[in-house]
């Protein structure tokens, strides 16, 4: 469902990424990890548009969407989490979820009140309740603890019904406790749709991925299931150092 | 493990640190011994570096204590710190760019209370241990190589003669032949007896200049060991820093 | 139309004057904002105190350099106590909050000269009278004074932060605060030492220049505006950058009001800022960063 070609990035004489090539599937759960600076977020830059690769292709469904603006391509179904969490702090819960919902819906009429939309009411709510926030609709977003906050996100992506969701270290800043519930909450959504996830929580990565690729130095050094990583002695090496 | 038999020179007794409502530190208790050498492993994201700035009072923990030789600094600014014997070499080196390495050098030189003999004596004592800065004096920090100004990052610290250095990742993107000569420095420091927390991901290089080491992960230590009885190839290396 | 050479030649030494002054006045704007990301717009009222307080010391002493000299430092102790007291505090919250709090502390300076020392301009007299024969001019010697004190005074300061201990410590907090709080710079009195210089050249270019204009209460607001224009075209921050915009803008105002009214001529400087945000926001006389 979407597969890069070739992808590389440089910034004058350095190289973020080298002439990556990905292929993910239509309900992949695809973890990337690597060592930092390993050009893991300039990859999840250029999916979501921000930005511009040097050269290579970004191919969603068959179609090139590479250097497409941010908006454009979340339209055509990729949608993000961001590693600083990027909630509307003195919105409630829901209007985080509903506006990202209504991004989908078009409509001219200025004049109605947005509680009118009500199938856009129903999604919103559907979201936060899949990702086990509809108890906290009414609160605002700026008093929810911070492993809300991150599962806040993720619903905000997922509002926009994505085909492919980029989640940049959704554990970030969690508690062990937290960490769990975002598991288990990534895995009951990663059902219907793709799934991207940069982490450097091993044990999230171990237990959600159903592959892992390895970046390093802006290149892909391996490709696999988890254990066949976890065997891999470059993999190893790049990690150890040794 | 028994307690270093002198008291510690740094004890950080269970801290917690927010960045927000992140929470990064989740409780990090560990002690540095006068002159030891003491090892913080991790991977990317664990608090590694964070431990490191709550020490040097650039992140205020939100619980928990930090002493030096038994007095409490929590909560001290930073220069005070950097006086009372705390040097601090970050990740990214941060050299002042557009200084030249003598002013560099200068920055921490010039306390209070130091006779310019003693400075002369200091200055000439680094750049016989780092000749490459000897000969780039007089050239802005920024013309450096990579490897070369975190020499120039150590060697400032060094200025402020402390008591421990606290040192995150000087072997960072640093060529094979770099890191060899970081293990150095860092023996060069144990003979002047000045204590050092590494932080680091490279395992063997940490393994052969500490004495002891923790393990660090999701913001807590996990564990703790003696380096002599640890081996790159260990399990416990493997569960904590690789996949 | 021909070419009036020598009006030019004339217009050349007066914007040179000029600029010194506004580049003395800017270099401490622009000090300020690059050690500090302070945007001081109490700036001019310290140039204007800096007049009044030269104004009582001349009465007081009779001489005028005495009267530079300690209106000076009083108005650089003044701005010490004005960034603990009020700039201090705001270290680490919203920028606009600091730009607000100079802003006031503008206010309340401008009544108070205004209270204290009434609506009727004040008279300096000129330190150094005399003139010299300048084509078909009489050039008063004192501007030339001026400039070249001006440009004294700003060479010190040069000198101070590439020589001095703690120009050095000016000149690295200023491109890394946290390191140098983190080599054993107490940053917190390096800001209220460059907030203190930066009032104390506002103050003796007040002082210089007070024989050439009134000194009023007002009189601030026609240079702080300029002053801020200099330092967005020389680049904020650069000390270089300042006096060379500061010339280069005074330059083409005096070449301007050749042929145009001096207060259309100071539409150049407009002009000129309007230019360099389009093309070089960074300032005219500094490198562009890649």
């Amino acid at each position: 469902m979407l597969r890069t070609e070739d992808l590389s990035v440089r910034f004058g004489g350095l190289s973020a990424l080298s002439s990556v090539t990905i292929e993910v599937g239509r309900a992949e759960l695809r973890a990337i990890i690597g060592p930092n600076g390993a050009g893991k977020s300039t990859l999840f830059n250029c999916l979501t548009g921000v930005l511009r690769p040097t050269s290579g292709r970004i191919l969603l469904d068959g179609v090139d969407i590479a250097g497409l603006p941010p908006d454009r391509i979340s339209q055509r179904g990729i949608a993000r989490s961001y590693q600083i969490t990027n909630i509307l702090p003195n919105a409630t819960t829901l209007e985080n979820v509903r506006i990202a919902a209504q991004s989908r819906k078009h409509s001219w009429s200025m004049l109605t009140h947005h509680r009118a939309f009500r199938d856009i009411m129903e999604k919103a709510e559907a979201t936060l309740d899949a990702v086990g926030l509809l108890a906290k609709a009414d609160d605002l977003a700026a008093n929810l603890s911070h492993g809300e906050q991150r599962n806040l996100e993720i619903a905000i992506a997922l509002a926009t019904e994505p085909r492919l969701l980029c989640l940049d270290e959704p554990t970030a800043g969690m508690s062990a406790a937290e960490t769990r519930d975002t598991i288990e909450l990534i895995r009951r959504v990663s059902k219907s749709l793709a799934i991207l996830i940069v982490e450097h929580d091993m044990q999230v990565v171990m237990e959600l991925a159903q592959r892992i690729t390895v970046l390093h130095y802006g290149e892909i050094l391996a490709e696999g299931t988890p254990a066949e990583i976890q065997r891999n002695p470059r993999v190893l090496e790049v990690y150890l150092k040794t | 493990m028994s307690a270093p038999a002198a008291e510690a020179l740094v004890e950080v007794e269970a801290i917690h640190t927010h960045y927000g409502k992140s929470h990064i530190l989740d409780g990090v208790s560990l002690r540095v011994g006068p002159g030891e050498v003491v090892g913080l492993l991790g991977r990317n994201g664990v608090g590694k570096s964070t431990t490191l700035k709550t020490i040097m009072g650039l992140v205020r923990p939100s619980q928990g204590q930090v002493r030096l030789e038994g007095e409490l600094i929590t909560g001290l600014p930073p220069h005070h710190l950097a006086r009372l014997g705390i040097g601090y070499v970050p990740e990214d080196r941060r050299i002042f760019r557009l200084l030249t390495v003598m002013e560099n050098l200068r920055t921490g030189l010039d306390r209070a209370g130091v006779a310019e003999a003693r400075k002369q004596a200091l200055l000439q004592k680094v750049y016989d241990y780092f000749p490459v800065l000897a000969e780039r004096r007089s050239q802005p920090g920024g013309t450096l190589s990579g490897g070369e100004q975190q020499m120039l990052a150590i060697a400032r610290a060094m200025m402020l003669e402390p008591k421990i250095i606290l040192l995150d990742e000087p072997t960072e993107g640093l060529m094979p032949r770099m890191v060899s000569q970081i293990s150095e420095i860092i023996r060069v420091l144990r003979r002047e007896h000045v204590a050092i927390l590494l932080v680091e991901q490279n395992v063997p290089l940490t393994l052969a200049v500490s004495e002891r080491v923790y393990f660090m992960e999701k913001g807590t230590i996990r564990y703790h060991a003696a380096a002599a009885e640890l081996h790159a190839g260990d399990a416990v290396v493997q569960q904590y820093l690789g996949i | 139309m021909g070419i009036p050479l020598d009006l030019i030649l004339i217009q050349t030494v007066n914007g040179i004057v000029t600029g010194m002054i506004l580049a003395l006045v800017a270099s401490g704007l622009t000090l300020i904002f690059g050690i500090m990301d302070v945007v001081n717009f109490a700036h001019g009222e310290l140039f204007m105190l800096g007049a009044y307080f030269g104004v009582l010391v001349l009465a007081a002493t009779g001489s005028f350099w005495v009267a530079l000299v300690v209106a000076t430092l009083m108005v650089a102790l003044l701005g010490a106590v004005l960034q603990v007291t009020t700039l201090r505090p705001l270290i680490g919250r919203d920028p606009l909050m600091t730009i607000l709090t100079t802003f006031g502390i503008s206010l309340v300076l401008q009544n108070y000269a205004l209270w204290q020392f009434g609506p009727v301009a004040r008279k300096i007299s000129e330190p150094v009278t005399g003139h010299f024969p300048l084509f078909y001019l009489e050039y008063p010697v004192y501007r030339l004074v001026i400039a070249l004190l001006s440009a004294a005074i700003i060479g010190a300061l040069w000198l101070f932060l590439k020589f001095g201990k703690y120009g050095i410590w000016i000149r690295a907090t200023m491109q890394d605060r946290v390191m140098a709080q983190a080599m054993g710079i107490p940053v917190p009195w390096v800001y209220t030492a460059v907030f203190a210089i930066g009032a104390g050249m506002a103050a003796a270019s007040g002082v210089l220049f007070g024989p050439m204009v009134g000194v009023h209460h007002a009189m601030g607001l026609d240079w702080i505006l300029r002053a801020f224009i200099v330092v967005v075209v020389g680049g904020m921050g650069s000390l270089g950058g300042s006096v060379a915009a500061a010339i280069f803008i005074s330059l083409l105002e005096a070449y301007a009001s050749i042929w145009v009214s001096p207060a259309q001529a100071a539409i150049v400087s407009f002009v000129v800022l309007i230019l360099t945000l389009l093309f070089r926001p960074t300032g005219l006389f500094v490198p562009t960063p890649k």
